[in-house]
């Protein structure tokens, strides 16, 4: 693998992710498209926690559900972005044939094909919790923020969620018919065992390990952390570890998935050349 | 011998018999209701997907709730908003854009070609939906009820079989009207109908009473058949059902009535002109990607 093959792939791959994400139609519409879905999932939230709360945000259970739901917005929008170039380039354009015949480099051609969603994904973290700041009286302080936690935390999160996307190409790579559930499926399953938007004390104890075990779970923690610190800090799931802690699971794990996830893409990618699966469409 | 003779009888006899006029649009609906209900026989791990999917939405927020400790019935209202996305979500991907989908595999042309009425084609689309949705439904109730101990206390059997059939008519009357709608959408559908999901659970108290929003918004949103068909069955099926209700049960019936006829009218006129647009400018059935 040479360096600027990869880099080519990966800048070509952004660029024509942007293009077909976004070149449907006007930049007006689009700007609204990507906002509306990620917003009205927050509202939904605010709502059913201010109907039970009496319209009372001042708890700390409320940074908790709204930070967190913002922040899990970077999880669809990463992992799916990068499993769902196989289904769009395979049965939608049809070109996934081409992009393995051409000189690049594919798993760093599909986390290119990322690039497009964590763009559209970050502004409505950002808009989500500008609205929660100005609109819900979530208590974030600029000046109290730990900017250094925050953007090591990002940093690492963003690419252990593509990392995983990789893991479910390779896996989209070998099925046919369930494709595009596969991500969708991850990620709402992560959605609950990450306690994205509730303590995991809440799940049933024998169901906890699971959300142990995931590092999204931590990496909403320190998120949660560097933004909210005390208020963060107040729940029991992990009140017991210190931020560094914290962030070395977070690293421990992201290695690991990471290292998974390179292995069963190989994997799935030989199975997928050897059964000439690469150019197979189901028109499903 | 015996099939050389079969096969030239077969290519020498006359039509026994040519459905025209009601027995055609009867038998349209019937052969594109079949596809719909035979094709999950054919793809049963589909179903798993179809219930898991939902689920997956209704355990994050009943745990929400839990964590918030809600009272129970709002576990149900959740379990019961769960069960309806698969109708909404069938509606939105199986029906609004089905022309789409048929587009862009080339049967779309082949559709307004046929001598059979396309409306009977959207009604038979819809009957074999719904019927195939009712199926994910009911699971998605069952398994929720089971895991969070709902219970459920009938007041009107009549008014709730009523409200579920208005609402399915006005809904699937909705997506039939949409489908065309959609097919002038051009790339821009499958956004559209991707664009259409959290916004109308927010919109349609999917997870919430509709009566927690403002009015002129609850009223906004009572034009999707949802929203007052799971307003007016969480009166009908929970104890505490009554003091979160929007309107009047009754209301609701005849509002939804109205909706089924507005919606199945209009999706005739506009199937009209988009065969109108079809023959004469050649451009409806063209694929672009």
């Amino acid at each position: 693998m040479q360096t600027s093959t990869s880099w080519r792939s990966f800048r070509m791959a952004a660029w024509l992710g942007w293009l077909i994400e976004s070149n449907w139609t006007d930049p007006f519409l689009f700007a609204i498209y990507s906002i509306v879905k990620p917003l009205s999932g927050a509202a939904i939230l605010v709502i059913m926690y201010g109907i039970i709360s009496g319209g009372n945000f001042n708890t700390p259970l409320f940074p908790y559900i709204y930070l967190g739901n913002a922040f899990y917005i970077y999880v669809g929008a990463v992992m799916t972005g990068v499993s769902w170039a196989v289904v769009d380039d395979r049965e939608h354009y049809k070109t996934l044939k081409y992009m393995y015949i051409a000189p690049i480099y594919i798993p760093v051609y599909l986390l290119g094909r990322g690039v497009a969603r964590f763009i559209t994904g970050s502004i409505a973290v950002f808009i989500t919790i500008v609205a929660g700041v100005l609109f819900l009286k979530v208590p974030l302080h600029w000046a109290e923020i730990n900017w250094g936690l925050f953007f090591v935390t990002l940093i690492l999160g963003v690419v252990m969620l593509a990392l995983l996307g990789l893991l479910l190409a390779g896996i989209t790579l070998t099925v046919a018919r369930h494709e595009g559930f596969i991500g969708e499926a991850t990620a709402g399953a992560l959605y609950i065992f990450s306690g994205a938007v509730f303590p995991l004390d809440v799940l049933p104890e024998w169901i906890r390990p699971i959300g142990y075990f995931m590092p999204t779970t931590y990496w909403l923690e320190l998120l949660r952390r560097s933004l909210v610190g005390n208020v963060a800090q107040a729940f029991p799931t992990l009140a017991n570890f210190s931020n560094l802690q914290i962030l070395g699971i977070l690293l421990g794990l992201s290695i690991f998935f990471g290292v998974v996830s390179i292995w069963v893409f190989r994997y799935c990618d030989s199975v997928a050349r050897e059964r000439g699966l690469i150019d197979r469409t189901t028109n499903y | 011998m015996n099939n050389q003779q079969g096969r030239g009888e077969a290519l020498t006899r006359p039509y026994s018999r040519k459905d025209i006029g009601w027995r055609l649009f009867l038998k349209t609906i019937i052969a594109r209701a079949y596809p719909r209900l035979i094709g999950q026989q054919r793809e049963v791990s589909w179903l798993v997907f179809d219930v898991v999917m939902p689920m997956l939405g209704v355990i994050a927020y009943v745990l929400v709730y839990r964590a918030l400790n809600a009272p129970e019935d709002y576990i149900g209202f959740v379990v019961m908003g769960g069960a309806m996305t698969a109708f909404w979500m069938n509606v939105l991907w199986s029906m609004s854009s089905q022309l789409y989908w048929e587009k862009e595999q080339g049967n779309l042309a082949l559709y307004i070609m046929a001598p059979n009425s396309m409306m009977a084609i959207l009604l038979g689309m819809a009957l074999g939906g719904m019927l195939a949705t009712a199926m994910r439904a009911v699971a998605v109730t069952l398994l929720g009820s089971f895991m969070f101990g709902v219970t459920y206390e009938v007041t009107s059997y009549f008014q709730l079989f009523s409200v579920f059939m208005l609402a399915m008519a006005a809904l699937y009357g909705m997506g039939m009207m949409m489908a065309s709608a959609f097919l002038l959408f051009g790339r821009e559908a499958w956004h559209m109908a991707n664009l259409a999901q959290e916004p109308i659970f927010l919109a349609s108290g999917f997870y919430f009473p509709i009566k927690s929003l403002p009015f002129w918004v609850a009223a906004g949103a009572s034009i999707i058949p949802l929203t007052l068909g799971m307003d007016a069955m969480r009166q009908l099926i929970f104890p505490s059902g009554f003091q979160f209700g929007f309107m009047t049960v009754r209301l609701e019936i005849i509002i939804l009535a109205v909706l089924s006829v507005v919606f199945i009218v209009t999706a005739k006129v506009l199937l009209a002109y988009i065969e109108k647009i079809a023959v004469r400018e050649g451009r409806i059935t063209e694929s672009r990607r």
